[in-house]
């Protein structure tokens, strides 16, 4: 009998593509959901006993369709979307019979999300929602929005995809760079959510890095000629190198600058050497590429045995010069520290924005590292201590707890 | 799909239209665009609207109807004129409506129409 969490897997994901191809087919994504939203009640409930069928998307498909069907009978105003609902699940049904693979319109998906005639507040969300399948009630907490708020928000962007016939297509050349920063940024947050949680290698969150690493992958097969997917794909695929590291066997948090070279994955870091190679030959410089050097830089150390860091340094005075994100300058002051001393680095912090960055669990931690390297215990120990309490994660509390005892 | 582009002029969008020295250049970029859609065969139809100072408005309060002159809002710009064009989707709707003759503070709406069924 399949896990809870096993099913939960199997479902999400092969529901993310069933979606993205209907609501791309008919262009109605909220009675896509709908239609599948039944089919995923029902396999909750089938599938525990019955295990998990061969091919779980025809399962699914099927069980959509023959509700669409039965509304089509019985329910006026829901059928008016049917007929175009019900000719993109024959179209899944034929693409499903046949050999050929599934098409992926999950990118599809995320542009329509992108498009300028969709209130700005609505676009994130909407990406979360639909490829992720993320609940409206857990997207508002992440905006910090009441869950009715934010439920009326995405169910205005969809009326309006589906009133407006905003198409599901890849953007013209002309508003192509804009749009695609939000898709890039998007997949990398979900990297980040999978990243930030797989901490106990579980299986969902695990996924949903597999799932970033896919799209970034169909994104460059989509767009060969655009430089920063590939930056994208290294800078992901130069964090994955290093998974096996950032816990110890006791599933302790691991610094980068202690973690054993020896058991980072090479294939997959001369994998994203060769992506960002390939992107540098395009000429379209952009912050994934700057990200993505830099952890290409870090990794060198499984070869070189040392951290270059002038080079990190510049490499992040280039990108905070792009893109001043609190993360990018937090890490700039990092490196800075490292190369021209720990009261630069400090000074760097000092220029913070002032209220958002006290709210931010990576300044506190560099606070407190640099503080304790100038013998300054009080203050680095109030420092960690702050960091400490922002932490999300146990692992990476323990860490900063423990660093805080070292100070006496 | 029909789409109506809304075509919202500010004050002197409507004075240039009969002002000696602008009255053909606003003219002739206009009929340039009508003449565009309809080669394109995505014109459905329009019209040109005399300025908001020929409005006239009427509000049902309690049953009667208030009969007032002007627009039904005193906003900078007033609808000018619109076209009904019938084309795939949203971004060829934009598509057509961006090649509209800029003036300043013009501004152009798009809005799909209801289903005719």
């Amino acid at each position: 009998m399949p896990t809870e969490r096993v099913l939960e897997r199997v479902i999400r994901e092969s529901s993310r593509k069933l979606l993205a191809f209907l609501a791309a087919r008919s262009g109605d994504l909220a009675a896509a959901e709908d239609a599948l939203g039944e089919a995923l009640c029902a396999a909750l409930m089938r599938w525990p006993q019955s295990g998990i069928p061969a091919s779980p998307e025809a399962w699914l498909l099927t069980a959509a369709r023959r509700q669409l069907i039965d509304q089509h009978r019985h329910d006026s105003v829901r059928a008016r979307a049917a007929p175009d609902l019900l000719a993109a699940a024959d179209q899944a049904m034929n693409a499903l019979d046949g050999q050929t693979v599934f098409p992926d319109e999950r990118l599809k998906l995320m542009f329509v999300c992108t498009h300028p005639a969709i209130d700005p507040g609505a676009r994130t969300p909407l990406m979360l929602q639909t490829v992720l399948g993320l609940e409206a009630a857990d997207i508002a907490a992440a905006f910090l929005l009441k869950p009715a708020t934010m439920g009326q928000r995405l169910s205005r962007a969809k009326n309006k995809i589906r009133l407006a016939r905003i198409p599901f297509d890849i953007p013209e050349a002309k508003a192509l760079p804009e749009r695609l920063e939000a898709v890039l940024e998007a997949i990398y947050g979900i990297y980040g959510i999978g990243w930030e949680d797989a901490a106990s290698e579980n299986l969902p969150e695990r996924s949903l890095v597999n799932e970033a690493l896919e799209l970034g992958e169909l994104l460059i097969r989509l767009l060969p000629e655009q430089a920063e997917p590939q930056g994208l794909l290294a800078l992901m695929r130069h964090c994955e190198a290093r998974r096996p590291t950032r816990r110890d066997a006791q599933g302790r948090y691991v610094p980068l600058s202690e973690q054993p070279t020896g058991r980072w994955l090479k294939p997959l870091i001369d994998d994203a050497d060769r992506l960002l190679a390939n992107a540098a030959a395009l000429q379209q410089p952009g912050r994934f590429q700057l990200e993505a050097a830099i952890q290409s830089v870090h990794n060198r150390r499984l070869i070189t045995g040392r951290t270059d860091w002038p080079s990190i340094a510049a490499l992040y005075d280039g990108l905070a010069s792009l893109a001043p994100t609190l993360g990018v300058l937090v890490a700039r002051a990092a490196a800075r520290a490292e190369v021209d001393g720990a009261d630069v680095g400090l000074e760097l912090l000092a220029t913070l924005p002032k209220p958002a960055c006290t709210a931010y669990q990576p300044y506190w931690a560099l606070k407190a590292r640099l503080l304790a390297k100038q013998g300054q215990n009080e203050a680095a120990r109030t420092a960690f201590e702050e960091a400490s309490r922002l932490s999300q994660d146990a692992a990476c509390r323990a860490f900063l707890q423990q660093q805080a005892g070292q100070l006496d | 799909m029909h789409y109506t582009i809304l075509i919202h002029e500010t004050a002197e969008g409507f004075a240039a239209r009969s002002d000696n020295q602008q009255r053909d250049a606003y003219w002739a970029g206009t009929m340039a665009y009508l003449r565009a859609l309809k080669e394109a065969q995505v014109f459905v139809g329009g019209a040109g609207l005399q300025g908001p100072e020929t409005s006239t408005t009427i509000r049902f309060e309690q049953g009667r109807q208030l009969i007032q002159d002007g627009p039904f809002a005193e906003t900078k710009e007033q609808l000018g004129g619109y076209f009904i064009i019938d084309v795939a989707n949203l971004d060829a709707a934009l598509d057509w409506a961006a090649r509209f003759p800029q003036r300043p503070g013009l501004v152009v709406e798009v809005r799909p129409n209801l289903p005719n069924d």
